[in-house]
């Protein structure tokens, strides 16, 4: 289907907020596609044989099918490819590192811009939130109930995925609101709460699916309890990565230095950005931001927002930074000041015990190490402070032992990971699953909600399997 | 009866009430010990309660709250039949004495100093060894006569039940160290376990003595937090020289070897926003 006219070398523009507006307010930052400016987008997809896209997709989305499904302005039909194999696209769509998966390995990216392919999945998936999915399918009751611990992306595809085939699917969650890291992590800029999460939400609720919040799986009611006094026959485990990381070094505690995840939760899921919430949040002057995931990002734009100004420091080079490119590009346009290969080494605080300053050393970078990123080295006598009233720690996150400490049977390994088989998502404990990051450790989204779909098919195989043997 | 339902409340002091609230869930799963995570609507914060006490049968959870902040102040306003928009727990390690065996408590000779609320927490441990036959002691501080709460639910199920007021309308006037000190110098009384809930300062000034004495000492942290699940890590405290969480580590811990002076700092770093808060709120607020 290739015709004759140019490719156009760069993506067609997208309208975001003017970073001197946007830093004043929470509101999402890129406006996306219209459908005019999303088929010319699509026009530059060559429609691949063998396509690179397809491959780097964590969960193997047709993206030369639907893309050419939007350049027929059939949005329906692209909608349905995709929701083969995705079931959040106007969330994956906004936060999956395309530039390391599809759209880093797109043909036309070898010499131009790649195609956009993140943004043209995000407007399928607004459109979807729009419109409502284009067919109606019906759902056969089989009556068994399925538990689901975690209403974060993992859970919420397992449960979709489940009531789709007939199951009985209850959600369960700790906080007082369903979603999970989309909820009290990624920050409404990035991830419109009402536009996409509690829509995306509502659509599975929808279906039948139960949500039932403030329930502490481990605290309130253990695994076996649901099991055996309860009646479900299987349980899903997507607790994700909650538990904040420190670094351990002196002046840690002081007050002023938070866990990047405290300063999010406080601003997302408890809307301490708006004057009106009861929940305080510390509006710093000069703010450091410690780490270079997505995480770090969002708290440096959130203070950003908050009327800091903002340093990030992080002990690799830029070209190892772990975040999207898209958020480090925002967060620069927006102001945030970036001090690579710099290190924090002690906290310094007032007599009050209030942060006032943080000693960094600078690095240099050495041999790769495990992970395959060159490892820093601290360079000797470096040393020097940055004045500060608050920092922000967003050294990544690891599972929550809240369940596995109440449920001995279910094997974790040395990182509180839980343990699967990787194609069924079994624990070690009969009739338990998992996914996510509660497997993984902190990683995307997409991998979550892959994983969650993995195991609502596991979940369908083991309960068949056992009512036909019973 | 609907979710969270405040089935009883009664106002204890000024500004302190008592809230039976319908959970059945929290309830079946209680113990003394823990705590729970409220919020009163959909602006409220998410505030960390020692539970007081829990009737699994009746299917509800008794918390008592003093009107501190914006959100208590919120809670304080509702009424039997009202509901708490949330309502989550139990969270948090159950009491140390728990894990001691009942043949060994009963050997030991067991003292709680509890400061103005703290009496609320306290009375599900000392209900607890009660129902095993254990009458422990009990100091009871607050600033004044109409601060003392629970009294009478106390006195019945311990042993020596001594009142302390700083102002002395009611019992010694002092604090709780006070009657302390004189119940071990003085008296000569001797105890193997010191369990002490209340204000931090309270708590650290217990602590400092009991450590000269040798007395084995357990403290309940109220930190500022979150989640309650160990997200945040907003309740973090140097217990021992390192960095526990209250929420998940705690939220008790050996009152020796806790840095109550870190924790003390900690306590204040949202005063002055919140204070903000209250002014700007207050009108509605006071009935």
């Amino acid at each position: 289907m290739l015709n004759n006219m140019p490719i156009r070398k760069e993506k067609v523009p997208i309208k975001e907020q003017p970073a001197d507006v946007r830093i004043k307010n929470f509101d999402e930052v890129c406006l996306g596609y219209t459908l005019d400016e999303a088929i010319l987008e699509a026009e530059r997809c060559i429609q691949c044989k063998n396509p690179g896209c397809v491959l780097q997709c964590p969960v193997n989305i047709n993206i030369p099918a639907f893309i050419k499904k939007i350049r027929e302005n059939n949005l329906p039909d692209a909608a349905r490819i995709i929701f083969n194999d995705s079931t959040l696209p106007a969330i994956c769509g906004r936060v999956c590192p395309q530039e390391t998966q599809c759209e880093g390995n797109c043909i036309i990216g070898k010499k131009n811009e790649p195609v956009a392919i993140g943004k043209l999945e995000r407007l399928v998936g607004d459109w979807v939130l729009e419109n409502g999915y284009p067919d109606k399918f019906e759902i056969i009751e089989n009556n068994i109930k399925v538990a689901i611990i975690g209403s974060g992306p993992a859970g919420l595809s397992c449960a979709y995925d489940l009531r789709k085939m007939g199951y009985d699917v209850t959600i369960f969650e700790a906080l007082h609101k369903p979603g999970g890291v989309l909820e009290y992590g990624i920050p409404e800029f990035r991830l419109p709460k009402e536009k996409v999460v509690r829509k995306e939400i509502q659509n599975i609720l929808k279906l039948g699916v139960k949500i039932e919040t403030n329930i502490i799986v481990g605290k309130t009611i253990t695994i076996d309890q649901l099991l055996n006094e309860e009646g479900y026959m299987a349980v899903f485990i997507g607790t994700g990565a909650g538990l904040p990381k420190f670094m351990g070094i002196p002046g840690e505690n002081f007050n002023g230095v938070f866990s990047a995840n405290e300063y999010l939760t406080r601003a997302n899921l408890m809307q301490a950005f708006d004057e009106n919430a009861d929940t305080p949040i510390y509006k710093a002057k000069r703010a450091v931001v410690v780490g270079g995931g997505n995480v770090a990002m969002d708290a440096a734009r959130t203070a950003l927002r908050l009327g800091a100004e903002v340093h990030l420091v992080y002990r690799r080079s830029e070209k190892e930074l772990p975040a999207r490119l898209e958020e480090v590009h925002h967060a620069k346009e927006e102001g945030v000041i970036f001090h690579m290969l710099t290190n924090p080494v002690e906290i310094l605080g007032d007599d009050n015990g209030w942060v006032k300053a943080i000693k960094c050393i600078k690095m240099q970078l050495g041999e790769p190490d495990e992970s395959g990123r060159r490892s820093p080295i601290p360079i000797p006598g470096s040393e020097f402070t940055m004045e500060c009233d608050a920092v922000l720690m967003a050294l990544g996150t690891s599972p929550n032992p809240l369940i596995a400490s109440t449920t001995p049977d279910l094997k974790v390994n040395n990182r509180n990971c839980i343990v699967i088989n990787e194609e069924t998502g079994e624990t070690s404990k009969p009739g338990v699953f998992a996914g996510g990051d509660a497997v993984t450790g902190s990683a995307t989204v997409i991998l979550a909600m892959g994983a969650g779909r993995k195991a609502a098919k596991g979940i369908h195989n083991y309960i068949q399997k056992k009512l036909g043997k019973d | 009866m609907k979710k969270f339902e405040i089935l009883e409340k009664i106002n204890l002091a000024p500004d302190i009430c008592y809230f039976e609230v319908y959970a059945p869930l929290v309830a079946k799963s209680s113990k003394p010990g823990q705590f729970l995570i409220v919020r009163v609507d959909e602006k409220g914060e998410r505030i960390p309660l020692t539970l007081m006490d829990y009737d699994a049968n009746k299917g509800s959870v008794s918390i008592v709250v003093q009107g501190i902040g914006l959100s208590t102040k919120k809670i304080n306003l509702l009424e039997k039949g009202d509901t708490f928009l949330d309502f989550a727990g139990p969270l948090g390690r159950p009491s140390e004495l728990l894990e001691i065996s009942e043949n060994e408590l009963k050997t030991k000779k067991i003292l709680f100093i509890a400061g103005g609320i703290g009496a609320a927490p306290i009375y599900p441990q000392v209900k607890y060894l009660y129902n095993k036959g254990i009458l422990a002691d009990i100091i009871l501080g607050a600033k004044s006569s109409n601060f003392i709460i629970l009294k009478d639910k106390l006195n019945k199920i311990s042993n020596n039940l001594y009142i302390t007021t700083d102002d002395g309308s009611e019992g010694k006037k002092g604090f709780v160290t006070d009657m302390l000190k004189e119940l071990i110098e003085v008296e000569n009384k001797t105890y193997d376990i010191i369990i002490t809930i209340g204000p931090m300062i309270m708590m650290r000034n217990v602590a400092e003595y009991t450590k000269i004495k040798g007395i084995k000492t357990i403290a309940s942290l109220n930190t500022i937090m979150i989640d309650g699940t160990g997200m945040c890590g907003g309740c973090r405290v140097t217990v021992g020289g390192k960095t526990k969480f209250t929420c998940v580590d705690g939220p008790e811990f050996d009152a020796h070897l806790i840095d109550f002076a870190e924790a003390l700092k900690r306590l204040s770093s949202y005063k002055t926003i919140e204070g903000e808060k209250l002014h700007k709120c207050k009108i509605g607020l006071d009935q």
